[in-house]
């Protein structure tokens, strides 16, 4: 457990009380199977040359609008773009140590996908052979799977009135189906894309990196990055990682920065960073009823007593005023005769009812400033 | 007895009472104008799809739609649970005259973040599918559940007043009237857990893009953050409606009405004082915590330190003096404080502080349809609300239904 869950954890326990201990077997669950045998692409870096004829085949395969600009145009790599739900790849030009770089966007098809665990009407599989797949027909359009995949990869089709998806790439599924490549990797004329069984590919990168140290900065984008992706990033060396060995996510900051990779997503999948805090729900549902109903029983009763008290205290009052009236009539009729006292008698009783409904009209009021 | 002045009610004769729509004062013209655009706004929504008429786009796929309709909206309507459960759960029955007002807002709040909810969804009409297809790792099909269960709830909680309305004509409703007055305690209980939950998961909606949502605002903390800080808009608001209706709609309330409200305020502000006072300690200590100094000396930093001495803070320390020195208009000036702080707040964690390190080329600003469709919401609130208010027993006791809480 790393500290962000553990903070987490502690984070809804402040709602939850001192209840955190259950959530954590919530938090710890893997909610998406790790497929043993699926496969994966390396991105090597440090081949690509911005040819764009990846963009160019994943256009034609997946039955993609045209661009408006042509993808012998190369000028448009300089801009920074990003996926889209017409453009599921595209590549960009970075600059490390003032030498150009290229890299190639596109769904990193994750171990446990962001997107998949957002997504609240269940539109996202992860696959057997690694693809993360998405099914519009359920989607709802709420595009919390864009808030949450750490990539900014799904786009959205906004400017469809009716029927908007979200859409990405594939991995090809289809194609993977038929037993072919992906387009992108079928068409790299440089072997900047390998496809295989991502173990495979991670021996691959390390191999690469092991062989020609001078080259590659000594870090495995995706291995671990979000949990672990199918797609993994192998980058150039810079004058700051050059020759050094296994630089971990901290090392390679600066390079995958470089190359618009974020390092510090950390090694859990992002869906769990929300574990925690769904894993109080139950708690909550089964102990806020019986703190409130508790509050509620304890003000019940405070006013049951109250209510108690008072009737004992008004009859005492009652008891004690009969008297003291009977006493003075009785001294009345001793000393002016029974009629006068008749008359006394008469007004006492009386004047004790006039204040009795005038206590009653204030009481209305002295119980709302009471409780 | 309550004094009912003479507060127009309706009779069996004379069900509606809708002159007051009809004068040509400036509100309302202004109301036919804004409801007007926003039926336009509304067709082009519906018709030409949200890219035409929002700013929406990939790297903004939630605007103000979500951040103030539905955050900001959820937060405000957060008196309702706030209110019954200081009246009936903790048994302060001076609070008994802000019950119905604060249900009523509650409810109005929650329906129209439903009805704000499809103008942002791609496919509105889907929305049911969360349930046939529930994501259940998913924050949201937990605020959605939430949400869908309280929505019903608070129908529940504010059904007595349409009921003592139509009961003249429609004398079989009484039967529902005394089932909610019998279970009123159960749906009570039963909202604040609701609405524990969904408040606090707004914020951990935020929870899964770490890398996207500023440090100073990013927490693993953000779900109580979010919970605390409803509890103090619920306040609040009620202090705040309180002073609105007074403005307006103070011949449709009774003498007890009236003579509460003074109390209400001090003591919702008091307690706001608490919370807000609380809040602000909570998020020093988590900035500490998560070593964020640093970012305070940047641009955002001094967005944080707004937010959270012009309106945390600060409203927290006019709130205490209004209760200490009994003064109703300072403690109504902490409410709208807290009230902008909030929709502050919501702004900085869903828009602002969101997609901090995007070049500002790719930044977001909502369009003017987007701002129009959330003002439209916001005055489709205010006049159902006057127009309930105008008919059933919201602010005042109605003679045939007394002491039915
Ligand atoms: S990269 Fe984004 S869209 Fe692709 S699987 Fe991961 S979270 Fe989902
Ligand atoms: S937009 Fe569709 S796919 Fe994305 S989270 Fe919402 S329902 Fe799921
Ligand atoms: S086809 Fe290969 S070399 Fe050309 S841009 Fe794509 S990944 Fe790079």
């Amino acid at each position: 457990m790393n500290r962000r869950k553990f903070l987490a954890l502690l984070g809804t326990a402040g709602v939850g009380g001192a209840l955190a201990a259950p959530g954590m077997a919530a938090a710890k669950a893997h909610v998406f199977p790790g497929y043993e045998n699926s496969y994966g692409v390396l991105h090597d870096v440090t081949r690509c040359i911005g040819c764009r004829q990846c963009e160019e085949a994943c256009n034609a395969v997946n039955s993609l609008p045209q661009p408006r600009e042509p993808f012998d145009d190369l000028d448009v790599l300089g801009v920074r773009r990003r996926t889209s739900a017409y453009q599921w790849t595209v590549v960009n030009q970075y600059t490390i140590d003032d030498k150009p770089y290229f890299r190639k966007l596109q769904c990193f098809h994750c171990n446990e996908p962001a997107c998949a665990s957002a997504c609240f009407a269940k539109c996202f599989t992860k696959n057997p052979d690694g693809s993360v797949t998405y099914n519009g027909e359920q989607c709802v359009g709420c595009r919390y799977c864009m808030i949450a995949c750490p990539f900014y990869i799904p786009g959205f089709q906004y400017d469809e009135p009716f029927d908007p998806l979200v859409q990405k790439c594939t991995f090809c599924k289809p194609r993977l189906d038929k037993g072919q490549l992906p387009g992108c990797v079928e068409a790299c004329p440089m072997d900047a894309l390998t496809f295989g069984r991502r173990s495979d590919l991670i021996r691959l990168a390390r191999k690469r990196i092991e062989e020609n140290p001078g080259r590659y900065t000594d870090y495995i984008y995706g291995e671990w990055d979000a949990g672990g992706t199918a797609w993994m990033v192998l980058a150039p060396a810079s004058k700051e990682t050059v020759g050094k060995s296994d630089v971990g996510p901290a090392g390679a900051t600066e390079v995958m920065h470089a190359i618009g990779l974020d390092t510090h997503l950390g090694s859990q999948p992002m869906g769990e960073l929300t574990y925690g805090a769904l894993g109080t729900v139950p708690l909550i549902v089964a102990f806020w009823p019986i703190l409130f109903g508790g509050l509620y029983g304890i003000s019940k009763s405070r006013e049951a007593r109250n209510e108690m008290r008072n009737k004992i205290m008004r009859a005492a009052v009652r008891q004690d005023m009969a008297a003291a009236m009977d006493d003075a009539v009785r001294r009345i009729e001793r000393q002016q005769g029974p009629e006068a006292a008749e008359v006394a008698r008469q007004a006492l009783e009386d004047a004790v009812e006039e204040r009795r409904q005038a206590a009653l009209d204030a009481s209305r009021f002295a119980r709302k400033e009471d409780h | 007895m309550a004094e009912h002045y003479d507060i127009p009610m309706p009779t069996r004769d004379q069900m509606l009472n809708l002159t007051p729509f009809f004068r040509l004062t400036p509100g309302n013209i202004i109301t036919y104008i804004i409801l007007a655009v926003g039926l336009v706004v509304t067709v082009m929504r519906f018709t030409l799809g949200i890219g035409a008429v929002s700013n929406l786009d990939d790297n903004y796929p939630w605007g103000i739609w979500i951040g103030f309709d539905l955050l900001c909206g959820v937060a405000l309507a957060a008196g309702g649970y706030f209110t019954t459960v200081a009246c009936y759960v903790l048994g302060l029955k001076r609070f008994h005259s802000a019950v119905r007002p604060a249900v009523t807002t509650a409810f109005l709040g929650y329906f129209f973040v439903v009805v704000a909810l499809h103008y942002d969804l791609g496919h509105p009409l889907r929305l049911p599918y969360a349930f046939f297809y529930p994501g259940t790792t998913s924050v949201l099909f937990e605020v959605g559940l939430c949400v869908a269960t309280y929505v019903t709830v608070l129908f529940c909680e504010f059904s007595v007043m349409p009921i003592e309305w139509l009961a003249h004509r429609f004398p079989i409703l009484r039967i529902f009237h005394k089932l909610i007055t019998k279970t009123v305690i159960l749906l009570t209980i039963f909202g604040v857990t609701l609405s524990t939950l969904h408040q606090s998961s707004l914020g951990s909606l935020f929870l899964i893009a770490p890398g996207k949502l500023h440090p100073l605002w990013y927490s693993p903390f953000m779900p109580m953050f979010f919970f605390v800080s409803s509890m103090a808009a619920g306040a609040s608001m009620v202090i705040f409606e309180g002073m609105l209706t007074h403005k307006g709609l103070q011949f449709y309330m009774d003498t007890n009405h009236a003579k509460d409200s003074k109390l209400v305020t001090l003591s919702f502000s008091r307690a706001a004082s608490f919370i807000l006072m609380g809040y602000f300690m909570l998020k020093l200590i988590d900035m500490i915590v998560q070593n964020n100094m640093g970012y305070l000396f940047s641009g955002y930093g001094v967005l944080w330190l707004v937010e959270m001495f012009g309106f945390v803070l600060l409203p927290a320390l006019i709130y205490a003096k209004g209760a200490r020195d009994g003064n109703e208009h300072i403690c109504q000036i902490g409410s709208i404080i807290t009230v902008l702080g909030i929709i502050f707040n919501r702004f900085n964690v869903s828009i602002i502080a969101f997609n901090w390190h995007l070049p500002a080329a790719e930044r977001y600003f909502p369009s003017w349809h987007e701002i129009t469709v959330s003002v439209f919401i916001v005055t489709l609130i205010i006049t159902v609300y006057r127009f309930i208010v105008y008919h059933m027993p919201v602010l005042y006791e109605h003679p045939n239904f007394r002491h039915h809480g």
